[in-house]
This record gives structure tokens, C-alpha cells and sequence, in this order.
């Protein structure tokens, strides 16, 4: 099937290639840090997880987001979805990439990682982490191969994978609640330190995961004569709605304990973030507003069924998501110190053109993935 | 073990050629010297190494020495930059390192005052509970202790220590500004790091397997007899045991339940 990869127009190609230039400046990039250590990033003894981790974060959330396609399907029986769960497993298996290489620039000792496999630790959540992110990634891409291969052939899928599909499902879930559990278990970390961080990462998943599902449906249904469908489309707008609402809920349940309680260790990190002087506080200012947009334009059921406004909407999500999690959050936690002193963050250019080369590479696995499923899709409505 | 270095070295290397690596060539030529001096070496007999801090002899020449005292014969670069310096011992004022236990109305010259501060090796170490890899793990004499050949760099102990008693190697130490690291390394009967571990304080395991004293404890006692006092807080006997039954102490965020063992006498 992979062969459909290699049959495409000029825009596909071009497109192709612009990954591949990406990917090979990230790795020039990274071949400075492999040489002169991570001092080239903007992290230090305080702020020691960055751009990198913080990204890390939120693509597990893309790809377990990837399981609002599916569950509906197999556990709702809700047809239409039939069509697109492909996109959301494919989806999954990019977003699951970028994770392990975000893992990987990040380690100041890349060939010991072998170590994680010799001399396990599982009291460590990292160490589990790594087992959950790589048996999503395979099963996302052996249930997305073999019902495509079967839809290809005209024949119904094993029943297996059937099997491996229910098992994916709650398999998502745990992907994110391992995630968050590296951050919530961790004593002395005030914003990290919260009951309901594993329910704010799925409620984010489960809103950017789908925004992002929007937007790639919206370009395969341009570039391809495959089209995700109309239904299809609104039906994944209403998850973002629901799960974007719930998203915001638990931020003020988080705003509600920290403030009324006034417990000054709870209150420190939103007062660093949203009123510091530090150069956080306009990008925490800019979640807050495309917070807002997405959701005035989510909550009207009227809005949100115009594919334009919900195209906007989905972009506000992904915005505000993104700097939530993707940097807020980890940045966050760290920027007050053990001494309770406030250090400053801010990626280097090296650590930027490394996350790039990161984003191109999964990307690069979504276009082929996504190019071999819409080629077979197409063929088999012809 | 009548066996003189070159001929074990020769033997060594012949039975890694013939892939006994390391621990096989041990067993196969001293028979349990490995487990011997890895339970010997660093353990002593104590059960629980701890250190009373006693801030009314403390000053400020004594926490630099106690820096240098450990800095140097450690092989610790000086980077320059406090952004990726690397320390295992240094100072921070009370509300720095006890935040949240001052009040407006304390006397000035406490807030003033420079706290000594390192690892506690703590008996319940988030640390070690979170590497992947537990090249972080609590010795049963209480050291934590670190395997700088295991480390993956990952950086999770840093994030889940709440003193921030890790330091990370973001640059080859041995590539540091030479202007400010002369004749770095300082001590060659020490190694020096590769960048991309984590370090910290490790109590001078290698000192207190032979009997003898933490640098910073000699250094800072060499100027004031008492100031950092040293012992096993399982021996009700030691002196630790003795300064904590005779002088009201605190801890640094002992409601973490982390366990810290490093004391302070305050006033």
C-alpha cells in the first residue's frame, strides 16, 4: 500500500520535500547540542525541562485525542465515523512520534537510553510512560494498516483487529493520565501538584486531539478527492465543544482552590504567569483570549456548524491548547524555584529549529499515512 | 590475592577479549571481590549519616569555605553563569531556604544570615522513586547516591527534588571557560563528568568508607569546632543524636514527608 505514498501531485511533493528540508535543519541543529550538550537550550538548573518536555505534553494529548473518532464507533456504533477513524489512528501515530523524539532531544545521554530497557525502575512514571506511548503507537498503526489493507481488498477486518480496537480505547486514556501522573505526583511543585491534572490533560486532549482531526479533514477534502464528510466534521466540532468547556471548567476549579484557599504557594505560579513581569505573561494572555473566541464560537451550536467558524474555533483551540500545555504548564511549574525565586525561560534558536525538525518528522509520517489512506479511500468509492 | 596489577590487568584483558566483561572477570579471578567491595566501600557500619548545621557558629567564610572544600578536590566546574552553575553544597538566605517560616517581625540579622544548604539524602527520596533507570538510589548507611555511568540525563530527579539539590551537566565540564577553572581537573583521583548526567552531593562517600570526615564538615569545623556535625542519626550515641536531643532543630519542608537529614539549629 505504502506505494500510493509515491504517486502524488506537485503541491504533494513540494509539500514532502519542504518536511524533508525541516527535518534535515532539525537534525543539523541537534548535531550541535549532540556535540555541545543542551547548554545550547534556553534550559538551566531551575527551569530543566523546557520547550522540548512541554511539547512532549501536548502531543501525547494529540494523539490520545485520536480516540474521540474511535470510541464513538466501536463503543457508540456511530457509523459515520467509520469513514474517518483511519485519520484519527494515522493522526495518532504521527502525534506518538513526535513524543518519542521530543523524549529523545531531551536526554543529555541518548545512547543510555538502552538503560530504560536493562535497569527499569517502575516505581518511575517515565518508565511507564515509555511502555504506554510505544504500545499506542503500535497498536494505532496495526489497526490503522489492517483495516485499510481490508477496505483496500473490499473485505471485512479480522476480528482481532476489532480486538485491538476496544484495547486501544481505554489504552488512550492511559496514555495521558500517565503523562499527567509525571507531573502531579511530584511533592514540592505547586502548580503541578493537583488532583485533577490527569482530568485537565484528557479534557485538552480530548478538545485539541479533534481541532487538529478538523483541520487535517478540511485539507484532505481539498487536496484529495476523499472527502471526511460533512457529518463527520460537525460531529467531531460538538466533541470539541464539550471537551474544550470541561478544559476550561477544571482551569477555574484549579483558579477557584488556588485564590479562595490563598495559600500562597497555590496562587504564586498564576500570579508569575498572569501578572509577572517575566516574558510568559503575554503568551498566557493570548491563551486566555483564543480561550475565549473558541469558546463563544463553541458554545453556539448554530456558529460551530458553519465549517468557516468552526475552522476559526478549532485554530483558537489548538492556539490556546498549545500554549496551556505545550509551554505554560511545564515552564510553569519549574520558573519558581525551590527557593521560591523566579528564573526566566525562553528557548534558544537551536532548541526551536530542533523542535521543528521533531514536528516535520511527524508530520511527514501523518502526510504519507494520511496520502496512502485518502489513495485507498478514493479508490474505493470509485 | 597473589596477583600483582599487570597480571591481573593482562588476565582481565584476555578474559574481556573472550567477552568475560567486567563483573564475569572479577568473579572468575578474585571470586566475590565485587560484592565485597561494593558492600565494603561505601557503607561503613552506620545506618543513617545525617548533619546538624549549627547556624550560630556558621558565617560567611565558613560557607565558602566549605564550597571550595568540596568543590575542588569533586572536580566542579565554575561555568559563570548561575543559570547552569553546578554545586552540590552552597548558601541562600532563611527565606529561601525555609519559605514560608519567616514573619515580618524576625530580627534583621536572621534574614540576613546565609543558610548552608545540600543534599539531605533523605530517607524518603522523590529523586530515586522517579528515575527510570535508578541510577539514583538511597545506600542502606542513608547516602543517595548517584551512578554518573547509568544516568540517561532525563532530568526527572531535578524536577522532583524539592531542594534543588541536582545540578545538570548542560556542557562538557571539561569544556568550561578555562580563565575560571585553573588547572581544572582539580583532583585526579576523581572523575571528572561527561555532559548530560545529573550530579549532586554524595556525603563524600569516598571519605566516610575510610573514616574519614565530609570535606565540607572538616573544612568548615578546621575554622569553628562544631559548626557542621557529622554522624550516624541511627546511633543514639553520636554526636548528631547528641546535638538533636540538646538543641530545638528544623528542617527544610519537612511536611513534604521527604524525610530531609540535614538539621538546623537556629538560635
Amino acid at each position: 500500500m505504502l506505494d500510493k505514498a509515491i504517486k502524488g501531485s506537485k503541491a504533494y511533493w513540494g509539500w514532502i520535500i519542504f518536511l524533508l528540508a525541516c527535518i534535515g535543519v532539525g537534525f543539523g541543529f541537534y548535531m550541535l547540542q549532540w556535540f555541545q550538550g543542551l547548554i545550547v537550550t534556553g534550559m538551566g538548573r531551575d527551569v530543566s525541562w523546557g520547550f522540548y518536555i512541554g511539547q512532549l505534553t501536548y502531543f501525547v494529548g494529540v494523539a490520545a485525542g485520536g480516540v474521540m473518532v474511535v470510541l464513538p464507533y466501536y463503543l457508540h456504533d456511530y457509523k459515520a465515523f467509520g469513514r474517518i477513524t483511519i485519520l484519527g489512528e494515522f493522526l495518532a501515530v504521527g502525534a506518538i512520534v513526535i513524543c518519542l523524539l521530543f523524549v529523545f532531544v531531551d536526554l543529555g545521554n541518548l545512547p543510555r537510553f538502552i538503560n530504560l530497557m536493562i535497569h527499569p525502575n517502575p516505581t518511575s512514571i517515565l518508565f511507564w510512560d515509555a511502555i504506554v506511548l510505544n504500545v499506542y503507537m503500535f497498536l494505532n498503526i496495526i489497526i490503522g494498516w489492517n483495516v485499510l489493507s481490508a477496505e483496500r481488498k473490499g473485505v471485512p477486518y479480522q476480528k482481532w483487529v476489532k480486538v485491538l480496537s476496544y484495547i486501544s480505547i481505554p489504552w488512550a486514556f492511559s496514555i495521558h493520565t500517565v503523562t499527567a501522573f509525571l507531573y502531579q505526583g511530584i511533592p514540592g511543585r505547586h502548580y503541578w501538584l493537583t488532583a485533577i491534572m490527569a482530568a485537565r490533560f484528557l479534557s485538552s486532549a480530548f478538545a485539541s486531539g479533534p481541532a487538529l482531526l478538523i483541520l487535517l479533514c478540511l485539507i484532505v477534502r481539498k487536496v484529495t478527492r476523499f472527502d471526511p464528510g460533512k457529518e463527520q466534521i460537525r460531529t467531531l466540532g460538538g466533541i470539541v465543544a464539550y471537551a474544550f468547556i470541561l478544559n476550561v471548567f477544571f482551569m477555574i476549579l484549579e483558579l477557584f482552590t488556588s485564590f479562595y484557599s490563598q495559600i500562597p504557594g497555590h496562587m504564586h505560579t498564576f500570579a508569575v504567569l498572569f501578572t509577572g513581569d517575566g516574558n510568559l505573561v503575554p503568551l498566557m494572555w493570548t491563551a486566555t483570549v483564543f480561550a475565549f473566541i473558541a469558546l463563544i464560537l463553541l458554545i453556539v451550536p448554530a456558529a460551530r456548524r458553519k465549517e468557516g467558524v468552526l475552522l476559526v474555533a478549532c485554530v483558537s483551540v489548538i492556539i490556546a491548547t498549545w500554549i496551556d500545555k505545550g509551554f505554560g504548564l511545564v515552564v510553569g511549574g519549574l520558573m519558581i524555584n525551590p527557593f521560591e525565586k523566579v528564573i526566566q525561560y525562553w528557548p534558544t534558536f537551536p532548541e526551536i529549529m530542533i523542535s521543528v525538525g521533531v514536528w516535520a518528522t511527524g508530520f511527514f509520517i501523518i502526510t504519507v499515512l494520511y496520502k496512502v489512506a485518502s489513495a485507498v479511500k478514493e479508490e474505493a468509492g470509485a | 590475592m597473589g596477583m600483582d596489577r599487570r597480571r591481573f590487568l593482562k588476565i582481565a584483558g584476555l578474559g574481556t577479549m573472550m567477552g568475560f566483561g567486567g563483573k564475569a572477570a572479577f568473579e572468575l579471578l578474585a571470586p566475590g571481590a565485587v560484592e565485597a567491595s561494593l558492600k565494603d566501600l561505601p557503607l561503613t557500619h552506620a545506618k543513617k549519616w545525617g548533619m546538624v548545621v549549627d547556624m550560630r557558629k556558621m558565617t560567611h567564610e565558613i560557607l565558602v569555605a566549605c564550597q571550595e572544600a568540596c568543590h575542588l578536590p569533586h572536580n566542579i566546574p565554575d561555568w559563570g553563569d548561575p543559570r547552569v552553575e553546578i554545586k552540590w553544597n552552597w548558601s541562600d538566605t532563611y527565606e529561601h531556604t525555609f519559605p514560608g517560616m519567616e514573619n515580618a517581625y524576625m530580627d534583621e540579622h536572621f534574614l540576613e544570615k546565609d543558610f548552608f544548604v545540600l543534599c539531605n539524602h533523605c530517607d524518603n527520596p522523590p529523586c530515586c522513586r522517579v528515575c527510570p533507570t535508578k541510577a539514583t538510589w538511597k545506600r542502606e548507611d542513608g547516602v543517595v547516591m548517584m551512578d554518573l555511568h547509568r544516568c540517561i540525563g532525563c532530568r526527572f530527579c531535578m524536577a522532583a527534588c524539592p531542594f534543588g539539590a541536582r545540578s545538570f551537566n548542560w556542557g562538557d565540564p571539561r569544556k568550561a571557560p578555562p580563565d575560571l577553572n585553573p588547572g581544572f581537573p582539580t583532583n585526579p583521583d576523581y572523575p571528572t563528568r561527561s555532559k548530560g548526567v545529573v550530579e549532586k552531593c554524595n556525603f563524600c562517600a569516598e571519605r566516610i568508607a575510610v573514616g574519614e570526615y565530609p570535606y565540607c564538615v572538616e573544612a568548615a569545623n578546621q575554622l569553628k569546632e562544631g559548626t557542621l556535625i557529622f554522624g550516624d542519626l541511627d546511633d543514639p550515641n553520636s554526636d548528631v543524636r547528641e546535638a538533636l536531643r540538646s538543641h530545638y532543630t528544623i528542617r527544610r519542608k519537612a511536611e513534604l514527608g521527604t524525610g530531609p537529614n540535614i538539621y538546623y539549629i537556629v538560635s
